[in-house]
């Protein structure tokens, strides 16, 4: 095999995954806007299944649900997440170390149903203690969100601090800062951006999650992907690929204006150091 | 002429976290009970370990005893469906009834043994359909230039950003009888009965590889892109093909990369249910499917623990290689 014939294999293997990728979401895309209750024939242009969704006042309440759920959970997992990350990249030996990390990486690959029926079990063991919410639903189901997604925050807060340079938190532990001003002052700024990509990460999989909110929810509580589920379950609905369509539109143009937002200030960053270098 | 503003929005975004934190540091409230908490022995230190392991302590670690627990007990109609495993007789003993019915259960009907061994299966071919698909791709955005790069990379983490469910779901229109993919064949004239593709093992393979082949991808591309090109093009120098190269220099080098993206597929995928339920047919026998059914359609919440607990025990050992893995990953970051 020659390096053309290398070069040529590897653009084909790219060309063919992205398309393996690509082309489902591309499908539905298309087909939200099929005019035909025929979801895959092609009937004309139009925006009825738009209509259709905005006026299913029960798939908005799962929506409205879903969203706060996430906004809770992600805000709970960046700041149970972001001290485990710290306590991990930045505090050396300390009792209970090989136990946090051990219980930081095991989440990420536990099959839900685990997770889901280990966690119903525990709110129904625990149910008649006080301060424990007697009624399933939105806190069980947050709860259970935190404990999953705060993994992927410590892994994003981690690997950023690991990263990071300590001489600067040195540098102002020498001045005299307290640790609280030091996180606060230096520490924080800097991890911003791995702090904001995982709140992302936990709201868009908690907003993601079927196997872990049915198993955790209460009997009258929907949330939009258990509401997607029972609907797809009976077959393919347009209504379901208009849905699809706000939701990874949506993403799309928040991933991508986060991410050159960040850049950006990655950049400008830089430069302040640079120009900060060049004045001595 | 943007710059500017950038730098004083990151200087503001500094700055107000310290404002803040120096005031709250100068109110009475946190100064008094700031030296009762220091004789008390909690210092900002304790506090920022003890949350997230306490944390994790309770809601993931004590469940799993919980499950333990419950796997020996009997069902009974009642809330919650289940006997009491511990009991206290006059407020004295207390009384363990441990049954291992479930358990023998398990090992008597031959469906459970037959769903664990078909989940294994299923989880390894489509592990390696992941690694065959996965790291051609890997490392072609790995020697691509840098620009081209980034999209790339952003074009494998995109997908797992949008609704999982959505993505199944998009297969299911384009595998169905009168789908995307029977539709344009027919039309075309290669076929003219559709096939079935939708609810058989073909469609859940292509869901599971589908769903989880960016987990294949991002840390077969970061272990490739820290490959040195030198070592490479000496091989090549010293009268080596890149074929072969590639298999003694690139392949060896890239192996934790490969356990490490193998075991995110696998591990979940063991126990995956919504793929099997909405693209598997009927049949299709996987072990999340049966622990979904015996705990909501059966309502046996002991044996659906006693399949949760054996699942587990199978899982330990990729888990505990996977946490060892993790940890080096962690580790090995913080030397550069």
């Amino acid at each position: 095999m020659t390096s053309t014939s290398r070069s040529l294999f590897l653009l084909t293997a790219l060309v063919l995954g992205f398309a393996f990728l690509y082309i489902p979401i591309l499908s539905v895309i298309v087909f939200s806007f099929n005019e035909s209750k025929l979801v895959t024939v092609w009937g004309g242009f139009s925006t009825h299944w738009y209509r259709v969704l905005f006026d299913d006042r029960q798939m908005l309440e799962g929506v409205w649900l879903s969203l706060r759920i996430a906004t809770v959970t992600a805000t709970g997992a960046v700041i149970v997440g972001t001290f485990a990350g710290l306590a991990l990249a930045r505090f050396g030996r300390f009792r209970g170390r090989t136990l946090l990390s051990g219980m930081v990486a095991a989440p990420l690959v536990m099959p839900d149903v685990i997770t889901g029926l280990s966690l119903l079990l525990l709110f129904v063991a625990f149910a008649p203690l006080p301060l424990v919410p007697d009624r399933r639903g939105f806190s069980t189901i947050a709860i259970a969100h935190i404990t999953l997604t705060l993994s992927y925050v410590t892994v994003v807060v981690q690997s950023r601090l690991s990263t990071m340079d300590e001489s600067l938190e040195e540098a102002a532990m020498d001045l005299g800062a307290r640790p609280a001003k030091v996180f606060m002052a230096i520490t924080l700024p800097i991890i911003a951006p791995a702090v904001v990509s995982g709140w992302l990460l936990a709201f868009t999989l908690s907003l993601d999650d079927l196997v872990i909110a049915t198993f955790t929810a209460g009997p009258s509580t929907n949330t939009l992907p258990m509401m997607i589920f029972s609907k797809v379950r009976l077959g393919v609905t347009p209504e379901i690929n208009a849905l699809a369509t706000l939701m990874v539109g949506i993403v799309t143009v928040f991933v991508i204006a986060v991410g050159v937002l960040m850049s950006r200030q990655e950049k400008a960053r830089q430069r302040d150091i640079q120009m900060a270098l060049a004045d001595r | 002429m943007a710059a500017p503003s950038y730098v004083t929005l990151g200087e503001r975004m500094s700055a107000q976290p310290g404002r803040i934190l120096n005031a709250v540091m100068r109110s009475q409230p946190y100064r008094s009970s700031h030296g009762l908490l220091r004789r008390a022995g909690v210092t900002g230190r304790g506090i920022v370990i003890a949350i997230p392991w306490l944390w994790l302590l309770l809601f993931f670690l004590i469940p799993f005893v919980i499950v333990l627990k419950i796997s020996f007990s009997e069902t009974q109609l009642a809330v919650p469906p289940y006997m009491p495993v511990l009991d206290w007789v006059d407020h004295q003993y207390l009384q363990v009834r441990l049954n291992m019915g479930n358990f023998l259960f398990l090992m008597k009907d031959p469906l459970y043994l037959d769903a664990f061994l078909s989940s294994l299966k299923v989880a390894s071919l489509s592990t390696v359909l992941c690694l065959l698909i996965g790291y051609p791709m890997a490392y072609g955005i790995a020697r691509s230039n840098t620009s081209w790069r980034h999209i790339l990379l952003l074009l494998v983490i995109l997908p797992f950003w949008t609704s999982f469910l959505v993505r199944v779901y998009a297969w299911m229109g384009l595998l169905r009888n009168n789908g995307v993919i029977n539709n344009m064949l027919m039309s075309l004239g290669v076929i003219h009965e559709p096939i079935v593709m939708l609810q058989t093992d073909f469609a859940m393979y292509i869901g599971i590889v589908y769903s989880y082949l960016p987990f294949m991808i991002l840390p077969l591309y970061s272990n490739l892109e820290k490959h040195d090109q030198t070592l490479i093009e000496a091989a090549v120098d010293l009268g080596s093909r890149p074929f072969r190269a590639f298999l003694q220099v690139t392949l060896p080098l890239s192996i934790p990369g490969v356990i490490a993206g193998a075991l995110l597929v696998f591990i979940p995928a063991v126990g995956e249910f919504v793929i099997p339920r909405l693209l598997g047919g009927t049949d299709s026998l996987m072990i999340g499917r049966v622990l979904w059914d015996e705990f909501f359609l059966n309502r046996d919440w002991p044996v659906a623990s006693a399949v949760a607990f054996c699942l587990l025990i199978i899982l330990v050992l990729p888990i505990m290689v996977f946490q060892r893995y993790q940890m080096q990953e962690a580790g090995g970051g913080s030397k550069r």
